[in-house]
C-alpha cells in the first residue's frame, strides 16, 4: 500500500476513535472495590442525565488512589480510608472532605472454619484465633482502604502484624477479587467489602465467618482535589459531582443500589463528624 | 573525450584481496572500444572478481582502475552488467525495465518508448505484464539483458550470464548479446564455456589464478596458445558448445 | 468450560452492544498503534538494513532487545510522560484512547523494526549488486526493498498486531480501564478475573483469540494469493 493510502487509512481510524475531548467529563479516582460492587454503575447515570457531566472513573486501590490526584490526574477523590485521606488534606492537595456513605467488612472464610470463628460477633477475637491457630490468612497488601482497615483492626487486636506475622499470613498486593480467588484457591480466611463479596462468583468453599461488629464499619469520603494546586482540575464540574453525591438526591441513589435485594451503601452525609 | 565516452578503461597493477587471500594479483590491461572481449579461465582464476573490480562493484586492494571520463553520480549509467542469477524485482516485466530508466532519471514518455524497445530487441514484449519471477530461466536472463541495454550504455559487463541456463536458453542469450554487439555496445563477458567464447569474442583476455597470464586475438588464441595454462585449459575443458 | 463457551455465543450472538464497543475499541486502539509503528518502523528497519552509520549495530542490538519490552513497564513509563506532573501532562490525554494508541505503538515499533530489518537485510544480501550496478543510491535501494519485500513485511505486521491486541499491561495503566471510554477487550477480561466472573472472562477470550485467528487467516490469503501472482 503505498504512503498516500496508509496515511488516509489511518486518519480514518484516528477519526473513528471514541473523541472523549468533546463532551463534558471528569475523572474520578476510586477504588477498585467500589467500583466492582457496581455502585457506579448505578448511580453515574443519574448524575450525567441531571447535569449533562460524564463521570470517568478510574479504580484503583485506595493509596494509588490517592497518590493519582496528588499528580494532579484525577479531579474527585471517593475513597473510603480516612486516615489517608485527612493526610491528604493537610498536604493540601483536596479542598474539603465530606462524608457520603459507609458499608462494611465482613471476615471471609473456609466453611471448614480451622480457626472456629464462625457466627462471631467481636472480629478482634475472630483474628486473635486466626493468628493463634496458624490458619491461613490472605491479606491484600496494596495499600488500599480495605488493606489499611485490616491493619488497623490488628493493630487493635493487640497484634504487630508486621513482626508477628508467620507463614500463614499471605501478602498479596492484590485487589479484591483477586485476593478472593487467592482465598478461595487456597481455603483462607480473608477480610473483605461486603459489596465485592456479594458479586463475587468464584466463592469456592467460603462463607461469611464474622459481621456486623461496629468496628468492621468502613467510612467514604469524597474531596475535590484542590485546583490552587492543580490549575487543570475541573474546578466547577468536580464541584457539581462533589454536591450532588451528598445531596439528599444523590444519598437516596446511593441507597437504592441493592445486589440480591440487599442494600450495600449507608448514606450518611448528614452524620457530623463520620 | 570530447564525447564523453568513457572507453577505454585502463587497469594498472590491480591487486585485490579478501579474507586473507589473493584473488586478484597485479593485472594490468587496457580495454578499448570495439571488439567483443572474452574474459575466460577456470573456475576460481579471477573472473567475477575482476568483473566486478572493472564495473566498480569492488574496489582494489591496491593499483589503480581509471576510466577515460568519469559518470556523473545521478545520471544515466554508461555501463551496465548482466549477472549469472538474474535478480528481478517483484514486479511486472516491463515495470523491471522502468525501474531501470526510473533510478536513471528518465521521465516519461521517453521511458515508455525505452522500455517497449528494450523489450522487443529481447523478444520479450509480449510477456510484458508478466510478473518478472514467474518467468522461466532464460526469459529471466533475457530480461535482465533487456534491463541492462535499456539505456544502451556505452560497456555491457556480463558475468557467465548462460552458465545456470539450459542450451537453448543459452543460445536464445547469445543470439541477444551478438545483436547487442553489432548494435555498438562493448561486450565484456566473463566465462570458462571454450565454445561460447569462441562463438562470441573478438578477443581472449585469459585469467589463470588471479594472473593475466595470456591475451589474443580469438582465432589465435585457440589455435597457436602461447602459454603452457592456456594451453592446459583448452585441452583440458571439455568442447560443450 | 462449556459455559465459557455458552456465554461467549450468547454475547456473539445477540451482538450485545457493550461487547461491540468494547471489541471496535480494542480493534482501533491496535489498528492505530500498529499503522504508526509501522510508518515509522519500516523506514527504520530499512535503514538499519541498507544504511552504514555509526552506531548502527548497537541500535540493531537494543531493538531486538526491546522486541521483549513487559508491556506493563511501557505503560509506566508512557503514563509519567502523559500525567499532568509529567513533561507531556498538557497534552492532556491520559486516560484516552488516544494514551492507548500511544503506549501500544511504543510497545510494538521494536518489533516491526527489528522484524523488518531482517527481512530487508535478507533481501538485500540478494539485491545489493544488482541494485548497485543500476546506480541506486541506499535511499532509492530501501525504498525499493521495503515494496519489495511487502509479503514478509505483512507478516510482521501480523506480529505487531497480535502483540498489541493481546497486551493489557500498558492499556491498563495509561487507559485506567474506564467503562464505556477505554475499556478494552484485555482489560474487561482482567477486570472479569477480578470480579471471579470466570466463565465471562474465559468467554471473552475466546472471542478475543477468534479474532486474531481471523485477522491472521485474512491475512495469510492475501498473501499466497499475492505471492501467487507476483513470484
Amino acid at each position: 500500500m503505498d504512503l498516500r493510502k496508509r496515511l488516509l487509512l489511518l486518519a480514518a481510524l484516528a477519526a473513528a476513535l471514541p473523541a472523549g475531548a468533546q463532551e463534558k467529563f471528569i475523572v474520578v479516582a476510586s477504588t477498585t472495590s467500589t467500583e466492582q460492587s457496581g455502585l457506579f454503575g448505578h448511580i453515574l447515570p443519574a448524575f450525567q442525565k441531571k447535569t449533562g457531566i460524564q463521570v470517568r472513573v478510574v479504580a484503583l486501590g485506595t493509596g494509588q488512589a490517592l497518590d493519582l490526584a496528588r499528580r494532579g490526574d484525577a479531579d474527585v477523590v471517593f475513597v473510603h480510608a480516612r486516615s489517608a485521606e485527612e493526610k491528604f488534606l493537610a498536604e493540601g492537595h483536596g479542598v474539603k472532605r465530606f462524608p457520603v456513605m459507609y458499608n462494611d467488612f465482613v471476615l471471609i472464610g473456609p466453611k471448614s472454619d480451622p480457626a472456629k470463628v464462625a457466627g462471631g460477633k467481636d472480629i478482634l477475637d475472630a483474628l486473635k484465633k486466626v493468628k493463634s491457630t496458624g490458619s491461613l490468612f490472605v491479606s491484600r497488601g496494596d495499600r488500599s482502604g480495605t488493606h489499611i482497615a485490616e491493619l488497623d483492626l490488628w493493630k487493635l487486636a493487640g497484634i504487630d502484624i508486621a513482626k508477628d506475622k508467620g507463614p500463614w499470613y499471605k501478602d498479596t498486593g492484590q485487589g479484591m477479587g483477586p485476593a478472593l480467588n487467592t482465598a478461595s484457591a487456597m481455603d483462607g480466611y480473608i477480610l473483605s467489602d461486603r459489596g465485592t463479596w456479594i458479586s463475587f462468583k468464584n466463592r469456592g468453599d467460603l462463607v461469611i465467618e464474622v459481621e456486623g461488629d461496629k468496628r468492621l464499619f468502613n467510612q467514604y469520603g469524597v474531596m475535590l482535589v484542590n485546583p490552587d494546586k492543580h490549575p487543570n482540575v475541573k474546578k466547577d464540574l468536580g464541584q457539581a459531582f462533589v454536591d450532588w453525591v451528598i445531596s439528599p438526591e444523590g444519598q437516596k441513589a446511593i441507597a437504592e443500589y441493592k445486589i440480591g435485594g440487599e442494600q450495600l451503601f449507608f448514606p450518611n452525609a448528614g452524620t457530623p463528624g463520620a | 573525450m570530447s564525447n564523453g565516452a568513457i572507453l577505454p578503461l585502463c587497469l594498472d597493477g590491480v591487486t585485490f584481496a579478501a579474507g586473507g587471500r589473493t584473488i586478484i594479483d597485479g593485472i594490468s590491461l587496457e580495454i578499448a572500444a570495439g571488439p567483443s572481449t572474452i574474459i575466460l579461465g577456470a573456475n576460481g582464476a579471477g573472473k567475477s572478481v575482476l568483473m566486478r573490480l572493472m564495473h566498480g562493484l569492488l574496489a582494489p586492494s591496491s593499483g589503480r582502475i581509471g576510466w577515460t571520463a568519469l559518470e556523473q553520480p545521478g545520471a544515466p549509467r554508461k555501463q551496465a552488467m548482466v549477472f549469472q542469477r538474474p535478480v528481478l524485482l517483484r514486479r511486472s516485466v516491463q515495470a523491471n525495465v522502468a525501474y531501470a530508466l526510473k533510478v536513471a532519471g528518465v521521465g516519461e514518455p521517453k521511458r515508455g518508448t525505452l522500455v517497449r524497445e528494450a523489450l522487443e530487441s529481447v523478444g520479450l514484449a509480449h510477456l510484458a505484464h508478466r510478473p518478472a519471477r514467474v518467468l522461466s530461466g532464460g526469459e529471466q536472463q533475457r530480461l535482465a539483458l533487456a534491463r541492462a541495454w535499456a539505456l544502451h550504455p556505452e560497456v555491457l559487463f556480463l558475468d557467465e550470464p548462460t552458465a545456470s541456463l539450459d542450451p537453448s536458453a543459452t543460445r536464445e542469450i547469445e543470439a541477444v548479446i551478438r545483436a547487442f554487439d553489432a548494435a555498438g555496445t562493448k561486450i565484456v563477458m566473463a566465462t570458462h564455456n571454450l565454445g561460447q567464447a569462441r562463438r562470441l569474442g573478438d578477443e581472449i583476455v585469459f585469467l589463470d589464478q588471479g594472473r593475466l597470464v595470456e591475451r589474443a586475438p580469438v582465432e589465435q588464441f585457440f589455435s597457436k596458445p602461447q602459454s603452457a595454462q592456456a594451453a592446459a585449459f583448452i585441452r583440458g575443458e571439455l568442447p560443450w558448445t | 468450560m462449556t459455559e465459557a463457551l455458552t456465554t461467549a455465543l450468547s454475547l456473539l450472538v445477540t451482538f450485545d452492544p457493550k461487547l461491540v464497543e468494547i471489541v471496535l475499541l480494542s480493534l482501533s486502539v491496535s489498528l492505530t498503534a500498529v499503522g504508526i509503528a509501522a510508518l515509522l518502523g519500516f523506514p527504520l528497519g530499512a535503514a538499519l538494513a541498507v544504511g552504514r552509520f555509526p552506531g548502527r549495530r548497537t541500535l540493531i542490538v537494543f531493538l531486538n532487545a526491546f522486541m521483549g519490552l513487559p508491556p506493563v513497564v511501557v505503560g509506566l513509563v508512557v503514563y509519567l510522560l502523559l500525567s499532568r506532573a509529567g513533561p507531556l501532562g498538557s497534552l492532556g490525554i491520559l486516560f484516552t484512547p488516544s494514551a492507548m494508541v500511544i503506549a501500544q505503538t511504543v510497545l510494538i515499533l521494536p518489533i516491526i523494526a527489528a522484524l523488518s530489518r531482517q527481512a530487508i537485510d535478507d533481501a538485500w544480501r540478494e539485491y545489493e549488486e544488482q541494485l548497485r550496478s543500476l546506480g541506486a543510491g541506499r535511499a532509492d535501494a530501501a525504498l525499493t526493498l521495503l515494496w519489495d519485500t511487502r509479503f514478509s513485511l505483512l507478516t510482521t505486521v501480523l506480529a505487531g498486531f497480535g502483540r498489541a491486541a493481546a497486551e493489557v499491561g500498558a492499556v491498563m495503566i495509561v487507559g485506567g480501564n474506564i467503562d464505556g471510554v477505554t475499556r478494552v477487550m484485555t482489560t474487561t477480561i482482567a477486570l472479569e478475573t477480578s470480579k471471579g466472573d470466570l466463565p465471562l472472562a474465559l468467554g471473552l477470550g475466546i472471542i478475543l483469540i477468534a479474532i486474531v485467528i481471523a485477522v491472521n487467516a485474512a491475512a495469510y490469503l492475501t498473501k499466497e494469493l499475492a505471492q501467487r501472482r507476483y513470484g
